[in-house]
């Protein structure tokens, strides 16, 4: 099943490239560590689902690039077509002169409705491509004006539009210290909306994914370019083909669906977060070796202390005993050490993969108790290596990862909306003060929900 | 890509204008070797065959042949105009984008904004609506002029007025030029506060400038070469007062260096709408961040560096040094020192090779000693654009809009209210058709007022804030 990747926005279309670009040199290299027949058909469903061929053979990306100005998408297009190896459609964008100007208002309510057309015939043109559409994945941050505003309007004319197709958002929460200072007004506007039209919300933060770059990485001058290139790996590392346990020797031929699946049982619990370990310099690649057990022990305690990577993990933060019930706090004063799950999803990718002990990860008393902990957790194992790394594991978590950062965002808002600053940029576009009231209320539910898990 | 008209009014507004011309062509050439007629130039630019005479319809691609800047010229005397036309730039200009009379305005606000006002309308509104159909997708009308004077202050402020009723969905920057203490025009008082009630109700943002400020700058900058220490290493074309590398190398005229760092501002500010970075920072984005209520949308700007030495290799801490500086009173391009004062909002937008944790880095060292208003203590809008200005390798425009430009509105107040109190030199004024007693204290009362909206602001600050109650949600 083929997806369909929606790029908007200066951010949506930087990350969408740097993707397609690691999906494509993973796929082209020799590192995967298994035989040449299990690499050729990793290879046929990594085309299959994110690009179709045209007659040069050149593989072009399943996407549509979507930008209110025309640098940046300009720029993408023609980064992609000099790599050699892929190239997107370029029928496939749409942009305008003006950009958004950080405006959620003028993204939703006057870029939307104006464009929706164009727009969606490029995604019905896209669609009608794929032998079977597996559904969407928007890439867009939440900051700036167009990737959220426009971002938010276009996903519900996704949901209008394909009412059965599995739309997964996924966003770039900004940096805590200002990229854009209204950004957290338009990140309150954009989850809320999100959230009433996507299946899931798959969520990157700029300040962990920096911190990965400067710890992990040893990246000395960090650019966006180098913030890009690890959420790519990320992505990646979740979207390359995999086996799931029913999939049988074959690829899973529904990502979409099984990710959602396994991961969101309830439409009150939709935010996603995604953690991969190892990560290290390419150059070091070659003189590191990691075991499993060692990889597995660091992740589940990622998972349960809400460590954003593998070093400055807080091993003291254990599981409650089992009978006890967590405590649960509104409040942000008070930290929630201990990070509940409601389901939990690790693929694991490379040598070995099978014999890899899982069961600390099925431990009841990391999850709630609505589901039995056979269904919260599962696991897809890849003997295929991904992207250079002998071993790779990644987590994807439907749990309070994200609890803290949405209260601060949502805290903040709040606090400049008491003052009413900014509202009048707002209001000039049709978003008035009730909206705002809206969506601190569908977002305070939410923080609430996972608040008290 | 969208398109700015730049609307230079009145002799200041003028020669400020003249050298952000000869800036802008100069920075283009730097970085468009081919001669190729880009999206960049024509943010400013337009392209014409000037076999069909200048008038011609734009030429999109291909080569260049003729640059047309996008600009409207306004003076009530010839002057000036004139010597912009026989001088290196002529070519630049549209000869029929221009609007000039003989007798000035005799620095009075009355004249300039009711009489010529008036006289000129049409002709005007027509001039820029012509520039205004040469552009594909016009975003924003920049106006430079001076407050103190009678045409760039008063008829300035009139086509301020004009262009939010013909144009109201493209946006108005205006370069104002205050006029300092020792002014020697008497009624610049009266002018500048007449002016600033205009500016209050119909520009979406201010970028005040004081002659003072600039003039410290250049004191600086010669000093420093003066003094030997740095001379020969310092790359001539890097100053940012300097026309070194443009069309215009003979004699310098006084004001062209203080001229030349008006000229840099616009050219920054608009760096990241023209080229390209990685993370774009367009006008109304600076609109939309920087100007949280209505009338508060006066911005003191700083540009860092001054000057680039020669030396290639540039250690992070001359980087860290570039920010820090962007803070320091005598960087500022008005007498403040917003460091002290509050902070509504501020953003930095950096040119050249700088990365994200670069900025990242700074922000987080400055921003403990500087004081943000309660409800925006992170308030930092960022853009990087990978193209440096010419000589530089690397440079940072800060714009923030912060309660220090309220002693720039008192000082302006006071010396107005001595004037007025004794009603000297009313008459000229009154006797101005349209021109009443009740436009001088309704100009007055929104001064006043924006005052009063900076002082309940400043009020606020040190005041430790109770965070708001958030929604309860019943669970």
């Amino acid at each position: 099943m083929s997806i369909v990747t929606v790029q908007l926005g200066q951010c949506g279309n930087q990350i969408g490239h740097e993707v397609f670009q690691s999906l494509c040199s993973d796929i082209r290299g020799t590192h995967g560590l298994c035989s040449k027949k299990e690499n050729q058909s990793y290879q046929d469903a990594c085309k299959e689902r994110f690009f179709w061929e045209e007659e040069s053979g050149v593989p072009v990306a399943r996407a549509v690039l979507v930008d209110m100005e025309p640098k940046v998408i300009s720029q993408t297009l023609s980064t992609a077509a000099r790599s050699g190896c892929w190239k997107y459609n370029n029928q496939s964008h749409f942009c305008q002169k003006q950009g958004s100007g950080n405006n959620w208002a003028n993204g939703y309510s006057v870029h939307g409705p104006r464009h929706k057309e164009s727009i969606m015939n490029l995604v019905q043109k896209e669609a009608e491509k794929c032998d079977r559409l597996g559904g969407f994945v928007t890439i867009m941050s939440l900051a700036g004006g167009t990737g959220s505003g426009l971002g938010a309007f276009v996903t519900q004319c996704l949901r209008d539009a394909f009412p059965t197709s599995f739309i997964l958002n996924h966003v770039i929460w900004p940096y805590g210290t200002g990229e854009v200072i209204v950004q957290n007004y338009n990140s309150v506007l954009t989850l809320s909306h999100l959230y009433r039209s996507a299946d899931a919300l798959l969520v990157h933060e700029n300040d962990v994914i920096h911190k990965v770059c400067a710890q992990l990485m040893n990246i000395k001058h960090i650019s966006f370019r180098d913030v890009n290139q690890v959420i790519a790996h990320q992505l990646g590392s979740v979207f390359q083909p995999t086996h799931t346990p029913e999939g049988g020797p074959n690829y899973s031929r529904n990502p979409l669906g099984d990710l959602m699946e396994t991961l969101v049982p309830h439409p009150e619990f939709k935010m996603l977060g995604l953690r991969n370990i190892p990560q290290i310099p390419e150059t070091s690649l070659p003189y590191s070796t990691f075991s499993w057990p060692g990889l597995i022990k660091h992740l589940r305690q990622m998972l349960i202390a809400n460590a954003q990577m593998e070093e400055g993990i807080d091993w003291q933060v254990r599981p409650p005993p089992a009978g006890s019930s967590t405590p649960s706090s509104h409040s942000t004063k008070r930290p929630l050490h201990f990070n509940t799950s409601i389901a939990n999803l690790v693929i694991l990718r490379g040598k070995d993969v099978h014999s890899v002990d899982l069961g600390s990860f099925q431990d009841p008393c990391l999850y709630t108790s609505w589901l039995n902990p056979q269904d919260a957790f599962n696991a897809w194992r890849t003997p295929r290596a991904f992207n250079k790394y002998e071993k790779s594991a990644s987590l994807v978590s439907n749990s309070q990862f994200l609890l803290k950062p949405l209260d601060s965002v949502v805290g903040k808002a709040w606090n400049m909306f008491a003052s009413r600053a900014y509202i009048h940029q707002y209001t000039k576009f049709g978003i008035e003060e009730e909206d705002f009231l809206d969506s601190f209320t569908t977002l305070e539910q939410v923080i609430s929900s996972y608040s008290t898990l | 890509m969208t398109q700015s008209v730049v609307v230079q009014v009145g002799q200041c507004g003028n020669q400020v204008g003249c050298r952000f011309w000869d800036l802008a062509l100069r920075e283009h050439a730097a970085v468009n070797k081919k001669g190729i007629y880009d999206e960049a130039l024509s943010s400013f630019f337009r392209n014409v065959d000037t076999r069909s005479g200048g008038d011609g319809p734009g030429i999109y691609k291909g080569k260049i042949c003729s640059l047309k800047a996008r600009a409207l010229l306004i003076d009530m005397e010839e002057g000036v105009v004139n010597e912009i036309l026989q001088g290196p730039l002529r070519d630049v200009f549209d000869s029929k984008q221009l609007i000039t009379d003989v007798s000035g305005s005799g620095n009075n606000w009355a004249v300039g904004h009711k009489l010529y006002g008036y006289q000129y309308r049409e002709n005007i509104v027509e001039k820029l609506r012509k520039s205004a159909e040469h552009c594909d997708c016009l975003q924003c009308f920049f106006i430079i002029h001076s407050m103190g004077g009678g045409t760039g202050s008063g008829l300035g402020t009139f086509v301020l007025n004009l262009l939010e009723d013909e144009f109201p969905e493209v946006y108005r920057f205006v370069t104002s030029v205050y006029p300092s203490g020792e002014d020697d025009v008497i009624t610049s008082p009266y002018n500048s506060v007449l002016a600033m009630k205009e500016l209050n109700e119909h520009a979406d943002c201010v970028l005040p400038v004081e002659n003072e400020s600039l003039f410290d700058i250049v004191n600086k900058i010669n000093q420093m070469i003066n003094s030997g220490k740095l001379g020969s290493t310092m790359k001539q074309n890097s100053l940012v007062t300097s026309s070194a590398g443009s069309v215009k190398t003979l004699q310098e005229k006084p004001f062209d260096a203080m001229n030349n760092i008006v000229a840099n501002l616009l050219l920054n500010l608009t760096s990241s709408a023209r080229f390209e970075g990685s993370l774009n920072m367009d006008l109304n984005e600076i609109s939309m961040n920087l100007v949280p209520f209505p009338r508060l949308h006066y911005l003191v700007s700083s540009l860092t560096p001054l000057y680039t030495l020669a030396d290639v290799n540039v250690p992070s801490r001359r980087l860290d040094q570039m920010f820090s500086d962007a803070f320091s009173r005598d960087h500022q391009l008005i007498q403040a020192d917003p460091k002290h004062s509050l902070y509504l909002a501020c953003a930095l937008l950096v040119r050249g090779n700088v990365q994200v944790s670069d900025l990242r880095r700074n922000i987080e060292r400055l921003k403990s000693s500087l004081h943000f208003v309660s409800w925006n203590q992170e308030g930092w809008k960022t853009g990087l654009c990978s193209v440096p200005p010419v000589g530089h390798s690397h440079s940072l425009l800060a714009l923030a809009n912060n309660t220090c430009v309220k002693p720039t509105f008192i000082e302006l107040k006071e010396r107005f209210m001595k004037l007025y109190k004794k009603k000297a030199h009313l008459h000229h004024y009154l006797q101005i058709d349209g021109m009443e007693q009740s436009c001088f204290s309704e100009a007055v009362s929104s001064l006043s007022d924006l005052i009063e909206e900076y002082n309940e602001l400043d009020a606020t600050k040190g005041v430790p804030g109770t965070d708001p109650s958030r929604l309860k949600i019943a669970v």
